[in-house]
């Protein structure tokens, strides 16, 4: 349990260096792994996660403080939390297909993906757990969105570079990736000096 | 039937091991094999939840709507999770603590969404029940087997208890990377037994 007297902002940074969904906490790794192989769609994929992580966590939080608190339903809490995330995604979809179809061109088809990504629904249990304020919700979602988006850039841009590359057999594809991640994973430990907020 | 039996054993354990040969489930794997105890207890909830909604699920299978399955699929998922998360909270206090959010987080495990998909939508109940049960325990063997070497290493104790003899410590295989490593290399000499298996076993 987090005290809520932490500066919003210091969970921002926190959210995106120190306490990396990826990398420390080990959230979205099915999508990180499979759709890493390409620069391009991966940050398209981390901009969409970035995004609906701050929606979700946001409308996550009032649902929680002022539907599911009130009427004692923490026990049904995960089936309403996946029911939101599903329900945002697809009303995500159809207000980019109106309102900006160049935006869902580019993102449109990373949307369903994301109502299974682990990290989305990790950050709302982490604000549940550690009963984040309204901001620090705003804040914490935002930042771990774009620790997201960073750590499956870098890795995309890691794996572009190294395609053609030569590997030990039997260490191509999955495991390669997991040694990359692990090497970055231990260069952002350099971070945890920075701040300390969990 | 015990063919099918067989095929089904094999095929989870091994042949298409949910974690190093579908990758799948990857997210509550690393986070929780610091600990033998913790990744006992995780594997335990998801083989629980694996078996049991892929017998709903086959159960239902000829009701579910085919355009909102997924949507019907995570709900039945949901409601096994709730259960064990109600059940760990007030068994083991401790241990549902210290898994935090992972508990909740088995809901989204590719594993439980890939078997319900791939297998418990297109067979029969009882059937089902057991490729979900041996899908659960190929992720326990895993688990189990990433947890003992972080465990022993990182703390110098199995299952809490200490080994008996004093080692410095390896400090990294507590922290978030090493779970990394460890996974690569478990995918390395598994892929490399597969795929040439009397050398691979000569030289390991």
């Amino acid at each position: 349990m987090s005290s809520p007297a932490i500066n919003p902002i210091l969970i921002f940074v926190a959210a995106i260096f120190t306490s990396n969904m990826i990398l420390t906490n080990f959230l979205g790794m099915c999508s990180y792994i499979s759709v890493s192989s390409e620069y391009k769609t991966a940050s398209g994929l981390g901009k969409a996660v970035t995004m609906v992580s701050v929606v979700t966590a946001v409308i996550s939080w009032m649902m929680y403080h002022w539907v599911i608190v009130p009427l004692k339903l923490e026990y049904l809490q995960y089936i309403i939390f996946i029911i939101v995330i599903a329900a945002i995604v697809q009303i995500i979809e159809m207000a980019l297909d109106r309102f900006s179809p160049d935006l869902h061109m580019k993102l449109g088809i990373f949307l369903p993906l994301i109502t299974v990504n682990c990290a989305i629904l990790g950050i709302i249990l982490f604000m549940v757990i550690r009963q984040y304020s309204f901001m620090q919700t705003l804040l914490f979602s935002f930042g771990s969105g774009l620790g997201w988006l960073l750590a499956i850039q870098a890795l995309a841009a890691i794996r572009e570079k190294m395609a053609k590359t030569k590997l030990p057999p039997g260490l191509e594809g999955p495991g390669i990736t997991f040694i990359i991640t692990g090497i970055m994973a231990l260069a952002f430990i350099g971070f945890s000096g920075m701040v300390a907020v969990q | 039937m015990t063919k099918e039996v067989k095929t089904v054993i094999y095929r989870n354990l091994w042949k298409d091991n949910p974690i190093i040969r579908q990758i799948l489930g990857i997210c509550s794997s690393l986070a929780v094999t610091n600990l033998m105890i913790n990744s006992l207890v995780m594997s335990a909830g998801v083989t629980f939840a694996l078996a049991l909604s892929g017998f709903t699920i086959s159960l239902l299978r000829n009701y579910i709507p085919p355009r909102i399955r997924m949507m019907v699929f995570t709900l039945i998922i949901a409601a096994y999770v709730i259960f064990v998360d109600i059940i760990l909270k007030a068994q083991l206090p401790e241990i549902s603590k210290a898994l935090g959010p992972y508990v909740g987080l088995i809901i989204t495990n590719c594993i439980l969404m890939g078997r319900m998909e791939a297998f418990a939508a297109k067979n029969k109940p009882f059937i089902s029940m057991l490729d979900g049960l041996f899908a659960g325990l190929g992720y326990t063997f895993i688990l189990m087997l990433i947890a003992f070497v972080r465990e022993f290493l990182g703390f110098g104790t199995i299952f809490g208890v200490p080994v008996g003899f004093e080692f410095t410590k390896w400090t990294i295989m507590v922290t978030p990377p090493a779970a990394f490593f460890l996974l690569a290399i478990v995918i390395w000499i598994s892929t490399n037994i597969m795929n040439k298996r009397p050398k691979a076993k000569a030289s390991a």
